[in-house]
């Protein structure tokens, strides 16, 4: 195990601490391994047919597919490359929508997707199609009871994400497949967050498409698949024309190494997964109960059981989120508060589950992972502590809170 | 966001943090901002009989630049009659500590909260004058 090397004057950490496992996640040794010849020897253009060079990347492509389609449960033939989640979850939502926008008008999806879905949606509105965006509850889990009501034989598709990036909740997603093939709408998820993190069968959740994102689970960045169900068949429009690479659904000359990266990502995460969330839910659960034992009003953001062991989202009541950031500057995390975003605006994933606003801005994202140590977990929640600690002598809501007034109670000039 | 030198010295040894009194008739208590907005800033001066600020003391919940800001202007206050006081501007403050243009607000704050806690003196001495007569 590596030890934490200090700064020259003993004050701090030469560099800090990585806990962002949602924002990204370093590429895995063996991956890298995996791509390397993919560089240099076998350069070949996976497209050529004519000789060993295009053949050897030919092969190393369609192992990669091969291993994407089994950490899915689905058939090789059923998944395409595309530059990541983001192109994934684009394709997969304009790509339904034009494709059967004569028969079919509406799309699904909640509000705490992620803004690439988001985003999406809104310009499909911009372009007459109706959205319902679902709430979550104070879980931030969606109501089946409500989706089965919004669904209708109008529905084109239905996008709900499996695991949110903020809070890392898993959303129920044999339920909502079932719900949706009764339906007869498609089912979308945007996985990018759960592939190599829950156990995904497309068959078993009925999931008709399905995007992933290499750089969220230790392979490289510019890479990620969407799946495309085969039977029943879903069609889509391509966003990229041109040779009519992926079946026509995504043109362009596949990045070999990038694919096979990808490829070595997902057999890895296959099979480790189970150890692997094993190691992380205890490393969870030391971080939690190490800082709740030493801090009173941390509050836990979305359900703690039904969520990835490698996600923690704490609102430390009384501190705010960006002036907490500075204080842990040993560590690298992210923040729900207004103050680390351009708009100023508190996280609209809190916000969605009735996080109250002054609560949002106190929060902090801690992101565990594959290269996470007890070493480092100890050492995050001394220094969360002592920074919680400090922030809270300074702050007049604390100083309120002790003497038994409720901040609710004040008229604050809301600005 | 990278916070600039003076920012970073104020967060890590903030000048005057603490409470005095609130009934204390020297004491001029400010709190503006809101929990719900993310900022939060209680100042309070101790004014002299002769009506100099003699000691200020500051408690911020906010990011980093509001409560280097904060800090900053308990510095400056100290020593001013309450007219001078009165006159320091936002924009001293953020030129001071260059804060980036998203974080012009929090040195806004600063100068309500000297602005405030000085109207509360105010209000507070009138009383007192009135009380006596
Ligand atoms: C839930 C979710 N969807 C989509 C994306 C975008 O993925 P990519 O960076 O591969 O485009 C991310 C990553 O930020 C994400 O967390
Ligand atoms: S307190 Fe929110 S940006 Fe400064």
């Amino acid at each position: 195990m590596t030890v934490l090397s200090k700064t020259k004057d003993g004050k701090g950490l030469a560099r800090p601490i990585y806990l962002d496992y949602q924002a990204t996640t370093p590429c895995d040794p063996r991956v890298v391994q995996a791509m390397l010849p993919y560089f240099t020897e076998k350069f070949g253009n996976p497209h050529s047919r004519n000789h060993v060079y295009g053949w050897e990347a030919e092969d190393g492509v369609e192992k990669a597919r091969e291993q994407v389609a089994s950490i899915l449960g689905a058939d090789m033939k059923e998944v395409i490359f595309t530059s990541g989640a983001t192109e994934s979850n684009n394709l997969a939502l304009k790509g339904v929508a034009h494709f059967y926008k004569d028969k079919k008008n509406h799309v699904v999806t909640c509000v705490t997707e992620h803004k690439c879905v988001l985003d999406t949606c809104r310009h499909l509105e911009q372009e007459g199609f109706s959205v319902t965006y679902l709430p979550v509850g104070k879980d931030g889990l969606i109501d089946l009871g409500q989706l089965a009501e919004v669904v209708t034989e109008r529905t084109a598709i239905v996008s709900i994400m499996a695991v949110n990036n903020e809070i890392g909740v898993i959303q129920p997603l044999a339920e909502i497949g079932a719900i949706c093939r009764k339906k007869g709408a498609f089912f979308h998820t945007d996985a990018a967050q759960a592939v190599g993190k829950i156990p995904i069968d497309v068959n078993a959740m009925n999931i008709d498409l399905l995007s992933v994102s290499g750089h969220k689970f230790y392979g490289p960045k510019g890479v990620g698949a969407l799946y495309v169900r085969r039977r029943p068949r879903v069609r889509l429009v391509a966003m990229i024309n041109g040779g009519g690479q992926e079946r026509g659904m995504r043109s362009g000359t596949l990045p070999t190494p990038l694919c096979v990266g990808l490829g070595e990502a997902c057999a890895i995460a296959q099979a480790e997964m189970g150890v692997e969330n094993v190691r992380l839910s205890a490393l969870r659960d030391r971080l939690l109960g190490g800082i709740r034992q030493r801090l009173p009003e941390v509050y836990l953001n979305g359900d703690l059981d039904r969520r990835i062991p490698g996600n923690l989202n704490l609102s430390f009541a009384f501190v705010e989120g960006e002036g907490l950031m500075m204080g842990v500057k040993d560590l690298s995390v992210s923040s729900g508060s207004a103050c680390t975003s351009a708009s100023l605006e508190p996280s609209y994933v809190l916000r969605a589950l009735g996080v109250q606003d002054e609560m949002a801005h106190t929060s902090l994202r801690l992101g565990i992972g594959r290269f996470t140590t007890d070493e480092e977990i100890d050492y995050a929640i001394d220094h969360i502590v002592e920074a919680v600690s400090r922030l809270r002598e300074m702050s007049p809501l604390w100083e309120m809170h002790q003497d038994g007034i409720d901040i609710q109670s004040i008229e604050w000039a809301e600005h | 966001m990278a916070y600039s030198e003076k920012v970073i010295d104020h967060y890590e040894h903030p000048r005057n943090v603490g409470s005095f009194g609130k009934e204390d008739g020297a004491v001029g208590t400010g709190l503006v901002g809101a929990p719900a907005c993310g900022d939060v800033m209680k100042l309070q001066i101790k004014v002299s009989p002769d009506g100099i600020i003699e000691d200020a003391k500051f408690k911020t919940f906010g990011c980093g630049s509001a409560i280097a800001s904060s800090s900053l202007v308990t510095e400056w206050v100290k020593g001013k009659t309450l007219d001078e006081a009165a006159a320091i501007k936002n924009t001293e403050i953020a030129q001071h500590l260059a804060l980036p243009p998203v974080k012009i607000h929090c040195s806004v704050l600063a100068e309500d909260a000297i602005k405030a806690a000085i109207a509360d003196y105010r209000k507070k001495t009138r009383a007192d004058d009135e009380a006596a007569e």
